[in-house]
C-alpha cells in the first residue's frame, strides 16, 4: 500500500510539479446566501441575518489577486515599495482599551513580494502569479490587502456572522460545513497530508482551491467539501479574514481554520484574530457583497 | 479470600497503597485518552480507541469533554497529595484515615462517572454523581484544615531546626494549612462559576477567551481558578519535597514565612481578579516572588544536603568541583525533583514573564492561535513538572535501589525535560523563524516532545506492570510496604501516639 503511495507521488511530482492542476471549480462564481436564522457558535445560539447576500464560492486566488493587483496599480490605488504592496487606509477609532493598539490614517502594507513561499511576483511593472500556483489562495495578505481588494471591486468581507452562516448552514448544527465528521481526504488539514506538503517536504501548505471536490486526480480520491450553500473549502486550507471591525480592539478576525491546524479549529464556529497587518502562509480570504 | 483481603487493605487504606492507586489511576487515564490527541490522531489511533470503546465524541462538546478530563486527574492528583500530607504532617490517626478515606471515594467517584459521563453518553445521573464525587474531594479538604490546625497545642515544634514561631508553632505545618485552606477557597471561586453553568455560563476553554476585551465575572472567575489551583498544587507538592528531604535550619526558617505569606497573597490577587482585575497581576506577580524564593531555599538546602551526604559516605573531606557535581547528580531520584523546581524557571516561569512583558509588542502580533501554543504549551509544561515530581518521589517510596534507581531516574528527568525544552521551543517558534521555515522545526520538535513523552510514559507503564505483578506475590515489594504504610520522613513536630482527638 505504502509502495503503491510513493510510486503515486513520484508520477504526481512528474507530471504536476509546475504544472496547474484543474480543479474544475470556477473560482470567480459566487453564491447566494438567503436570508433567515441559523444556529450560531458552539452554544448554537439561534441568529438572524435579515438579509440576503452573496459570497464567493471559493477562496481569492493567486490569479485573481494578481488580476485586481494589475487593475489597481494601473490606477494608483496600489503602489509598490521595497517589494512590498502598499495602499492607503484610513484608519480607525481608537477606544484606548487596554492591549488596543492604534491603527492610523496611512499607507499600510497589503502584500510583502520578498516573502519566501509568497507564489506572486512584480516583474515589469507587472503582477504575475506562478502558474502552477494561479488556482491556489492568496495568501500572506494583511486584511488591508484583502480589504482593498474587496473595496475595488464594490464589495466586501464577511462578517463574523454572515461567514458562519454561510458555512454551516441554516438547517442543522453541523460542526463542518459538510456534515459531523472530518476524513483525511475530505479538506486539507494537518491529518491529510495532502499531497503538495508530501512533495515539497512541507513548504507547500495550501491546495488549490475546490480541491476537496470529489473528484479523482490521478488515482488520489478526493470527497466532497461543499458547504449545504455550495461553498468550498470553509474549512481547512487557509484561515479567512472576515470584516468587522470592533470596538476595544484593534484585532481583526478570521474563520475556518487552515492546513496547519487540528481538526477542532476547523469547526465553524472557531475563530483566530491578528492585527491587521499581520499575513501569513495559511490566512487568504473570500469576499461578500450585497444582492442587486 | 485472606489474600485478597490484606491486598485491599494495603491498596486503600496505607499511604504507600493508596498513592500507588492514584498513580495507577492517572497512568490508566493517560494511556487511554492520550490516544485522543496529538500524533496518535494522525496515526488513526484515536478512530480504533474511540470505536474499541464506544466513545461518544462530538465536535460540539469538545470543550465540556476536556475540563471534565482534566478535573478527573486534577483530583486523582490532590488526593495523592493529600495522602502524603497526611503521612508526613503529624495527625491523629483517625483523622488521616478518615480525610483518606473520604478522598478516595470522592476522587474514584468523580474519576468513573465523569469520564462515563463526558465519553460515553450522557447520563446525567453520572453527572449528578462525578459532582458529588468532587464535593466528597472538597470535604476531605475540609477535613484536612481542620487536622493540620496549626495552633493545636499538640504540634509544638521541640527541634528548633524547624521554622518556628516564638511560641513553638510549626510554620510549616502553617504553610500547609495555608495551603489548605486557599485550596478550598479556590475550590469555591470555580464552583460558584459553575453552578451557573447551562444558567448564563457557557462552556469555555479559558484560552480560547485570551483576546476578548470584555470577559465576564463568571469567566475571570474560571480563569482565576484554574491558574490558582495548578499554583496550590505546586506549592503543596514544594511542601511535601521539603518534607522528604527534611527540610531545616535557617533556610527552613527563611523560606517558611516566604511560602506562607506568598501563598496568601498569590490566593488573594488571584481572588481579587473578579473585583480588581486591573491590579489582580501585581499581587499575583508578587506573590510569585515570594514562592519561588521558598522553593530556592529548598532547592538551595536539598542540594547542598545531597553534596554533603555522598561526599561524608565517600569520606572525601576536601572535594573539588568535579566531586562536589558528582556527588549532587549520584541520586537522581533526590536530585531529579529539585532540578525540575531549577527547570520549571526556563520552560514555564521564564517563558511567563517573558510573555508578560513582550505580550503587546511580540505575542499579540502573533495570530491568536499560535499565543494560544504558547499559554496551553506553559501549563502542561508545569502540570507535567510537578507529574514528575510525584513520580519521583514514588520511586523512592517503592525504594528502588542501585542501577534501576539510577535508570529510572534519568530517564524521567532527560526524556521529561526533553520533552517539555522541545515543547517550549515548538511554542516560541515565531520568535527566530519564519512561517514558511519553521517546518524543521516543528518537524524537530515534534519528535521531541513525542520521544520525550512517549519515553516517560513507558517507563510509568513499566512500573505499574511490575507493581501489579508484584500485587499477586505472596511476599511482594507490597507486603513490605503494608508492614511499613507510612512516608519514612523526619516530622517537624512529636508525633503523637495517642489516638484521642
Amino acid at each position: 500500500m505504502m509502495k503503491k503511495h510513493i510510486i503515486f507521488l513520484i508520477l504526481f511530482a512528474l507530471v504536476f510539479g509546475q504544472t496547474k492542476i484543474e480543479t474544475g471549480v470556477d473560482p470567480d462564481e459566487w453564491v447566494l446566501i438567503p436570508a433567515g436564522e441559523y444556529l450560531r457558535g458552539m452554544h448554537e445560539h439561534v441568529t438572524d441575518v435579515s438579509y440576503d447576500f452573496e459570497i464567493m464560492v471559493t477562496d481569492v486566488t493567486n490569479e485573481q489577486y494578481v488580476r485586481y493587483l494589475n487593475e489597481a496599480h494601473a490606477k494608483g490605488k496600489v503602489k509598490v515599495i521595497d517589494n512590498k504592496v502598499m495602499g492607503f487606509y484610513p484608519g480607525d477609532s481608537f477606544d484606548g482599551h487596554k492591549h488596543e493598539e492604534k491603527v492610523e490614517v496611512g499607507d499600510k502594507l497589503h502584500v510583502p513580494l520578498s516573502e519566501p513561499g509568497i507564489h506572486i511576483e512584480f516583474v515589469n511593472s507587472t503582477f504575475v502569479a506562478e502558474p502552477a500556483y494561479e488556482n491556489h489562495p492568496m495568501v500572506f495578505i494583511t486584511w488591508f490587502g484583502a480589504k482593498a481588494y474587496a473595496d475595488f471591486y464594490g464589495w466586501r468581507l464577511p462578517t463574523e456572522i454572515e461567514w458562519e452562516k454561510a458555512a454551516r448552514g441554516s438547517e442543522d448544527n453541523r460542526p463542518y460545513p459538510w456534515g459531523y465528521e472530518i476524513e483525511r481526504n475530505r479538506t486539507n488539514y494537518v491529518s491529510s497530508h495532502n499531497l503538495f506538503e508530501k512533495l515539497f517536504k512541507g513548504a507547500i501548505g495550501t491546495t488549490p482551491v475546490g480541491f476537496y471536490n470529489g473528484k479523482t486526480y490521478d488515482g488520489y480520491q478526493t470527497l466532497d467539501n461543499q458547504s449545504t450553500y455550495g461553498l468550498y473549502d470553509m474549512a481547512g486550507n487557509v484561515w479567512q479574514w472576515t470584516g468587522d471591525n470592533y470596538p476595544d480592539v484593534h484585532y481583526r478576525y478570521m474563520r475556518g481554520g487552515s492546513h496547519t491546524n487540528y481538526e477542532y479549529n476547523l469547526n465553524v464556529w472557531r475563530r483566530n484574530s491578528a492585527g491587521p497587518d499581520y499575513y501569513g502562509m495559511y490566512v487568504g480570504f473570500r469576499c461578500a457583497r450585497d444582492v442587486r | 479470600m485472606q489474600g485478597i483481603k490484606i491486598r485491599l487493605e494495603y491498596i486503600f487504606r496505607s499511604t504507600k497503597g493508596l498513592t500507588f492507586l492514584g498513580i495507577a489511576m492517572i497512568s490508566l487515564i493517560t494511556a487511554v485518552w492520550g490516544t485522543l490527541s496529538g500524533p496518535m490522531v494522525e496515526w488513526g489511533v484515536k478512530d480504533i480507541v474511540v470505536k474499541l470503546l464506544g466513545m461518544e465524541l462530538h465536535a460540539v462538546e469538545r470543550e465540556g469533554r476536556i475540563i471534565m478530563l482534566y478535573h478527573v486527574i486534577a483530583m486523582a492528583v490532590l488526593a495523592i497529595e493529600v495522602y502524603m500530607i497526611t503521612s508526613i504532617v503529624p495527625m491523629k490517626k483517625h483523622q488521616q484515615t478518615t480525610i483518606n478515606a473520604t478522598i478516595t471515594t470522592g476522587y474514584l467517584t468523580a474519576m468513573i462517572f465523569g469520564l462515563w459521563f463526558a465519553y460515553f453518553g450522557h447520563q446525567f445521573v453520572f453527572h449528578g454523581l462525578f459532582l458529588l464525587g468532587q464535593s466528597l474531594v472538597f470535604f476531605s479538604g475540609l477535613l484536612l484544615a481542620a487536622a493540620l490546625w496549626p495552633w493545636n497545642s499538640d504540634y509544638r515544634v521541640t527541634d528548633l531546626e524547624y521554622a518556628h514561631t516564638k511560641s513553638g508553632i510549626d510554620l510549616e505545618r502553617v504553610a500547609f494549612f495555608v495551603m489548605t485552606v486557599a485550596t478550598l477557597g479556590s475550590a469555591i471561586f470555580g464552583a460558584v462559576t459553575g453552578s451557573y453553568w447551562g444558567n448564563g455560563h457557557e462552556t469555555f476553554l479559558a484560552e480560547d477567551l485570551i483576546r476578548e476585551p470584555h470577559k465576564t465575572p463568571l469567566q475571570l472567575a474560571i480563569i482565576g481558578h484554574l491558574h490558582i489551583m495548578l499554583t496550590l498544587i505546586a506549592v503543596a507538592i514544594t511542601l511535601i519535597v521539603g518534607r522528604w528531604l527534611n527540610f531545616k535550619g535557617i533556610l527552613h526558617k527563611i523560606a517558611m514565612p516566604l511560602m506562607i505569606s506568598g501563598t496568601i497573597v498569590i490566593t488573594t490577587g488571584v481572588w481579587s481578579v473578579v473585583p480588581f482585575e486591573p491590579i489582580a497581576h501585581t499581587i499575583i506577580y508578587v506573590g510569585s516572588v515570594l514562592v519561588m524564593l521558598a522553593a530556592l531555599m529548598l532547592v538551595i538546602y536539598g542540594w547542598k544536603t545531597q553534596i554533603r551526604d555522598r561526599l561524608e559516605e565517600q569520606g572525601i573531606q576536601k572535594a573539588s568541583l568535579w566531586q562536589g557535581l558528582k556527588a549532587l547528580l549520584h541520586d537522581p531520584i533526590k536530585f531529579g525533583p529539585l532540578w525540575q523546581m531549577v527547570f520549571m524557571n526556563f520552560t514555564v516561569s521564564g517563558i511567563g514573564i517573558f510573555m508578560a512583558v513582550k505580550l503587546d509588542e511580540i505575542f499579540r502580533v502573533w495570530p491568536a492561535r499560535e499565543e494560544r501554543i504558547a499559554l496551553t504549551g506553559h501549563w502542561h509544561i508545569l502540570s507535567g513538572i510537578i507529574a514528575t515530581i510525584i513520580l519521583l518521589y514514588y520511586v523512592d517510596i517503592v525504594g528502588f535501589k542501585g542501577k534501576i534507581r539510577q535508570w529510572f531516574g534519568w530517564i524521567v528527568i532527560v526524556c521529561s525535560d526533553i520533552a517539555f525544552a522541545s515543547v517550549t521551543v515548538f511554542s516560541m517558534k515565531r520568535l527566530f523563524t519564519t512561517e514558511y521555515g519553521q517546518q524543521t522545526v516543528v518537524n524537530w520538535t515534534m519528535i521531541g516532545a513525542d520521544f520525550g513523552l512517549a519515553s516517560v510514559l513507558v517507563i510509568l507503564a513499566m512500573l505499574m506492570i511490575w507493581k501489579l505483578y508484584d500485587l499477586f506475590t505472596k511476599r511482594g515489594v507490597w507486603s513490605k510496604e503494608f508492614a511499613n504504610p507510612e512516608l519514612d520522613v523526619e516530622k517537624t513536630t512529636p508525633v503523637i501516639s495517642s489516638n484521642k482527638s
